[in-house]
């Protein structure tokens, strides 16, 4: 199917009152498509960790969401500092967040756990002072 | 029990109640917000002392039946004006998310 659907959004850094707002956007679109609830629920969470990610490290980003014919995917993409570790970034409970910043209830080192876990598959290509593209995939 | 019945039933402060209608199936205590995030059940009254704003994306996401601020915690008028504009109950109560869970446990 090559006319796949595509949502495209523009994440502000440093905004936490508008933050999630993509993720909210997503779980309309996708509700009024006719997903199923477990889906819907899966997309946003994992949409909703990344797009704090990016205003909390990256100073934003952009979001894309697109509905294919076998699963939804969703880009990540920020010219935020990097992450040097990825694999110490995936443990649950490691942060790097400001105190700042967890005492918004974010910083509980679960964001990217939290992404995995609601997805199939995702893929981070980082490099420290250029920026971070993740890749998940939610199977429909 | 809907979210309505539920207020009354415990006598909880009604915040905001623009999905009055909402099923209460269970419950989560947290102000991690990725926590409830990844936790939380649909249906869920979210018991947390928590009061920014991004408490409201939160409670959408996760589809939670209500917030029930503890501690006796107020919301902003902005983070109200959010909750109701985006259909989220909330709640309050001045007693602690531990006698909140206790007093509920039997009904939820």
């Amino acid at each position: 199917m090559s006319d796949k659907l595509v949502f495209r959004f523009d994440v502000q850094g440093d905004d936490f009152t508008s933050a999630g707002q993509a993720s909210v956007q997503v779980k309309k679109n996708l509700r009024q498509l006719g997903f199923d609830t477990d889906t819907i629920k899966r997309v946003s969470i994992a949409m909703y960790e990344g797009e704090i990610n990016m205003v909390i490290h990256a100073g934003g980003g952009i979001a894309e969401v697109s509905v294919c014919e076998e699963y939804i995917e969703i880009v990540l993409e920020d010219k935020g500092p990097g992450i040097a570790d990825i694999d110490k970034a995936m443990q649950a409970g490691y942060s790097t967040a400001p105190d700042s910043i967890r005492s918004l209830g974010f910083g509980a080192g679960m964001g990217l756990p939290n992404m995995k876990k609601n997805s199939d598959s995702m893929e981070i290509t980082s490099e420290v002072g250029v920026g971070t593209r993740i890749v998940m995939r939610v199977n429909i | 029990m809907t979210v309505e019945t539920f207020a009354k039933e415990f006598d909880f402060k009604v915040l905001s109640l623009p999905s009055p209608e909402k099923e209460v199936t269970g419950a989560y205590v947290g102000d991690l917000l990725s926590w409830v995030m990844g936790r939380a059940n649909s249906g869920d009254v979210w018991i947390t002392i928590m009061s920014n704003v991004n408490i409201a994306a939160v409670a959408t996401l996760a589809d939670t039946a209500c917030i029930l601020l503890a501690e006796g915690v107020v919301l902003d008028d902005e983070v109200l004006s959010v909750a109701k504009n985006k259909g989220i109950n909330v709640l309050s109560s001045e007693k602690s998310a531990y006698s909140i869970a206790k007093m509920i446990s039997d009904t939820v």
